[in-house]
């Protein structure tokens, strides 16, 4: 009996082995998400700033964080390897990832502090959830299991749906949470039954055990596992707003708050491309001749549609959200390449576009006004004269998502097209080219209306001498008060702009960080595949 | 093939070449920083100095050049980015010299001699970016450097005009921008596809230095007329050639004085500098193969532009079509691909900054003291202004290409080369050079001859500082017009080893030369004797 009871004592619960220190940046974010709800609902007097500053801490922090385990992933004795019986993936591509999505949640909570002040919402709720939508980003951008995977899409997702509805007393904040709650909702579902199928048709949702078993078996009736990638494409293309997936894109970008939409477009984004890569162009990879065609497409499809659409818009927000669709096919360029050099290129854009699209962003929050009101390219008019620095950054983040050289935008997309013509996908880089012209007059456009708009008609044709007294009192400037830039939007917009520009001339650093980011994609470590 | 590169290095250790591009985007940073908006002339300065600076050096790189060396000269190279291939590499030869100097002469002159009106500090920096690009597309080795001087240089542009323009000149701001953009966006892809197919051909690690490009010649004969035809479309919209040319004259006539100084003065040369540095150099036998097709557009140019400066009520929209013409006789030379023709392209390429970068100032001048341009309301100028009616003349007389003028130089080699080339296209060029003298000399009939009433009498001539600004574009267009050797002696080998290039790397081609030749040209190559018209003419007249 005795020897029993003991033998029983003696057979250890079988648990996966935890790397911990891997986990310690998604770590910092959540629990420091959690720390932060439970101090809030303890301390309430707490003035709101406090809470913004410790969002960018903690980001900063998480960022920090990555710097010995980037030392360590990178040192090739003891390089990627995956943890906690396979389902977290240790390397640099995650890391890389991270560090995008910290930046993302740390630049919007400077944004967000004045913004919630201005609407009268202060509270930590929104930097709670941004920091979990945070932490579910860089689930996703560990996770080498669909269903951690899947974990990490939905923390992401349900707090950007409260975030997208922050704005209690706008309704148009509401719709756009409600709609792309719903919306959401349903690709979630889809990404499900996507996993469930190729768990039909494989018999394993890590993706090591994947791409092992499918390197090894020849399926005779692919059906299943092409309807499990068709599934999971349509959720991942709604995260990242690929045409056709997009509807929801422009309602759900000109009803939320701006910062949120700063967030939506930077984090949600990476953390969705870091989804389709690490599936698609690393895991399937030998089923590439099935899905290249099918990101061919949504590609050609983003490209064109989100550029065209986005030049008959007249509401700012709306402009920009058809931009980032635009911007989505670009990274699809560099995914259907499905090489190295394609999954460098789309390291670089995520993290260039990030900061390029924040910083936008950050300026349409300052000068959205209270509630967001001046939205219509008109408000804009006259932008150079109200506070040149905000119209200087909005003109340089414009030209950057144009593809003007020596900003980041130019690197990210040549990236992304060498990537294209590597693989020998001509006409892919000739229509995203045509798109960037495209979307070159769209942003023209909104340039033309902060700088040249409103001095129309002191100098038409009577010599460039008379204009110099009347130039700062144009009549139909919408506005002519000045805007006040507030501290945490300066630094945010501030370092957007240092980054855009100071990588867009030495591209180099963040391109080599990018490379090294590749190759060590799905490792298997010993103890995935053959322990536990 | 890389030491092209390091063979001509010389003994200069000062980076001149990256200083040229490097002193006036400091000049613009500077200027940008420099506190109170309202002192214009604190900016002026600071752009002027910097602009000079560049200029200065510019002609000390004219006085260092070693003549005798057909390669490139103070060059430098420097890694950028590691992973695509990409290096800082400049370099500058006998084709790319007199646009240097050219562009170190015209920014300094711009700067001094216009002013903007209003907005004088972004006016200045953006110049001088404008400045920094232009040099860069000039100076740079490298395909990827090359696009990204070709589009940065979009910006500054689009700015001047945009909001010191006249007129409707958001319109042809934008305009301006999208269709240069549109233009080369296609080129992007085909600088890809160079550098990509290049190294998958020859196994090596994936270069954007087009020495390195040009010498290998690994891309197959059809990909490579493509990837031609996405550089020459960029090219010719730059240019502009004829049926992408419309965006010229609004930009042009929009424009303020300085902007179009500049862009006739340098801009359009980015085009045909590309065309001989990317499209003659890199692409031989997709040149040879589209010579007829892109002389054929050249002449189209010369004609249409004259036909529809002739037509022009706007003075300086007049002027704007002048310079699609002169631009056709430049396309015209390049692609007669021989010595004659390219460096009578070369020469023309500066003679026309210098004479249509004048013009530009001249009609400034006028503008700014009678607020109009149209020819109809201008009448008699040489009774009240009989200085600026003879800088006008002698101005106007290089244009038309008079003999002992620079601009005569230039299109008698140019329509040299064509000839020896294809003589009937030679022949039908000839016709715009008598169309030149027909819009200018009409149009200045009308401007400064006539009675001169009401505000057209009481003109103001030139100021001193006016005559200032123009004297140094003056003594180019006689000296270069009484003795052009030493620019042309510059060029020659550099010009000669392009031409060898192209006989090098297409089979069956031989530099067209004529039956009866001179006893300079005789010097130049003593090779190929004997006349091969028919070799040239593969497409068959």
């Amino acid at each position: 009996m005795l020897s029993l009871l003991a033998q029983i004592d003696i057979e250890p619960i079988d648990t996966p082995d935890v790397d911990w220190p891997v986990l310690v940046p998604l770590l910092v974010m959540s629990v420091g998400g959690i720390l932060m709800l439970t101090f809030a609902s303890i301390l309430k007097r707490l003035p709101s700033s406090v809470w913004s500053i410790a969002t960018v801490l903690l980001s900063a922090a998480t960022a920090i964080t990555v710097i010995p385990l980037w030392m360590r992933v990178t040192d090739t004795a003891n390089s990627a390897s995956s943890t906690l019986a396979g389902s977290v993936a240790f390397d640099g591509f995650s890391l890389f990832l991270t560090v995008v999505i910290a930046f993302a949640v740390g630049l919007t909570a400077l944004l967000s502090d004045d913004y919630l002040k201005r609407e009268g919402l202060e509270g930590p709720e929104l930097y709670v959830l941004l920091m979990m939508s945070g932490a579910g980003g860089i689930i996703m951008a560990f996770a080498n299991d669909l269903i951690v995977l899947f974990l990490g899409l939905e923390i992401l997702s349900i707090a950007v749906y409260v975030l997208a509805a922050m704005h209690v007393r706008k309704l148009q904040s509401q719709e756009a949470g409600m709609k792309y709650f719903i919306l959401g909702a349903f690709s979630s579902a889809f990404f499900l039954y996507g996993i469930a199928l190729i768990y039909g048709a494989t018999g394993s949702t890590n993706l090591i055990d994947i791409k092992n078993f499918l390197s090894v078996t020849v399926l005779a009736d692919d059906a299943l596992l092409l309807a499990g990638f068709a599934l999971m494409l349509v959720g991942l293309g709604f995260k990242v707003a690929a045409v056709p997936f997009h509807f929801w894109t422009p309602d759900v970008y000109q009803g939320a708050p701006t910062p949120v939409v700063a967030y939506m477009a930077s984090g949600v984004k990476a953390a969705g491309f870091a989804a389709i890569i690490r599936v698609f162009v690393l895991t399937f990879e030998q089923y590439r001749t099935d899905w290249q065609p099918v990101i061919y497409v949504l590609a050609v499809l983003s490209l064109l549609l989100g550029s065209f659409l986005a030049i008959v818009q007249t509401d700012i927000k709306r402009m920009l959200a058809y931009s980032s669709i635009s911007h989505a096919g670009f990274i699809l360029v560099g995914v259907q390449a499905a090489t190295d050099r394609g999954t460098s290129a789309v390291l670089f854009y995520l993290a260039a576009y990030a900061f390029m699209v924040i910083g936008s962003f950050g300026v349409l929050t300052v000068a959205g006004g209270k509630g967001d009101a001046a939205q219509s390219l008109e408000d804009y008019q006259g932008l150079s004269k109200r506070s040149p620095f905000l119209a200087f950054a909005l003109m340089v983040f414009l030209f950057s998502q144009a593809g003007v050289p020596l900003t980041t935008g130019f690197f990210a997309k040549f990236g992304v097209i060498s990537a294209a013509i590597d693989a020998r996908s001509f006409w892919l880089g000739v229509i995203a080219m045509i798109s960037a012209v495209v979307g070159a007059f769209l942003y023209l456009r909104v340039i033309v209306t902060m700088f040249f708009a409103g001095d129309d008609d002191h100098d038409s044709d009577d010599g460039e001498s008379a204009g110099q007294d009347d130039i700062g009192d144009d009549a139909d400037v919408a506005s002519t008060d000045k805007i006040d830039v507030p501290l945490g939007a300066q630094i945010a917009i501030g370092m957007c702009l240092l980054v855009t520009v100071v990588f867009g001339i030495w591209p180099g650093p963040i391109d080599d960080l990018a490379r090294e980011a590749i190759p060590r994609l799905v490792q298997e470590s010993p103890a995935a595949l053959f322990g536990n | 093939m890389t030491s092209t590169l390091t063979l001509a290095a010389a003994d200069v250790s000062f980076p001149v070449l990256t200083a040229l591009i490097v002193v006036p985007a400091i000049g613009a940073l500077l200027v940008a920083l420099l506190p109170g908006s309202g002192r214009p002339e604190l900016t002026k300065e600071a752009a002027t100095i910097a602009s000079v600076i560049t200029g200065a050096m510019s002609l000390w790189v004219l006085y260092e050049f070693n003549m005798a060396d057909a390669g490139f000269q103070f060059t430098e190279s420097a890694s950028w980015v590691e992973g695509f291939g990409i290096s800082w590499a400049l370099g500058l030869d006998g084709i790319s010299l007199f646009l240097v100097v050219l562009t170190g002469i015209l920014f300094p002159i711009a700067i001094l001699g216009v002013d903007p009106g209003h907005d004088h500090k972004p006016y200045y920096a953006w110049l001088l970016i404008l400045e920094a690009g232009v040099m860069g597309v000039f100076l740079t080795l490298d395909l990827f450097f090359f696009f990204v001087f070709f589009e940065i240089v979009l910006v500054p542009m689009y700015f001047l005009i945009g909001k010191w323009g006249h007129g409707n000149r958001q319109y042809a701001a934008t305009k301006f921008f999208l269709y240069t953009m549109a233009g080369s966006a296609l080129m992007l892809v085909g600088i890809l596809a160079t550098a990509f197919l290049t190294a998958s051909a020859t196994g090596n690690d994936v270069t954007f230095n087009i020495v390195e490009l040009a010498e290998g010649q690994a891309l197959a004969r059809d990909t490579a007329r493509w990837i031609f035809l996405s550089f020459a479309l960029a090219f010719a919209v730059k240019v502009p050639l004829f049926p992408v040319h419309t965006w010229l004259p609004d930009a042009h006539t929009e424009a303020p004085t300085a902007g179009s100084v500049i862009l006739a003065g340098v801009m359009l040369k980015l085009g045909t500098y590309g065309f001989l540095r990317f499209g003659l150099y890199l692409f031989p036998e997709a040149s040879v193969y589209f010579a007829p097709f892109m002389m054929t557009l050249g002449v189209i140019g010369i004609i249409y532009g004259a036909i529809a400066a002739t037509m022009q009520k706007d003075l300086k929209r007049l002027v704007a079509y002048s310079s699609i013409a002169h631009l056709g006789f430049i396309v015209l030379g390049t692609f007669a691909l021989n010595t004659e023709g390219i460096e009578g392209g070369l020469l023309q390429m500066v003679n026309h900054g210098v004479s249509t970068g004048a013009l530009f100032l001249l009609v400034g001048m006028i503008y700014e003291r009678r607020h109009t341009r149209l020819i109809s309301e201008l009448s008699g100028l040489q009774k009240s202004a009989p200085v600026m009616a003879g800088v006008f003349t002698v101005v106007m007389l290089s244009s038309i290409g008079l003999p002992g003028l620079n601009g005569f130089v230039g299109e008698y080699l140019t329509l040299l080369g064509a000839f020896n080339a294809h003589r009937w296209w030679a022949i039908v060029a000839a016709g715009g050079v008598i169309l030149a003298a027909l819009y200018l000399l009409w149009a200045y009939q009308r401007v400064f001859h006539g009675p001169a009433e009401g505000d057209n009498a009481t003109m103001a001539d030139l100021s001193l500082s006016e005559g200032l600004t123009l004297a140094p574009l003056l003594a180019l267009i006689v000296f270069m017009g009484i003795y052009p050797k030493p620019v042309i002696e510059r060029m020659e080998p550099a010009v000669d080893a392009l031409v060898a290039h192209i006989e090098d790397a297409v089979p069956g081609f031989t530099e067209p030369v004529a039956n009866f030749r001179t006893a300079e040209d005789a010097e130049s190559h003593s090779d190929d004797e004997h006349g091969d018209e028919e070799h040239s003419e593969e497409e068959g007249e």
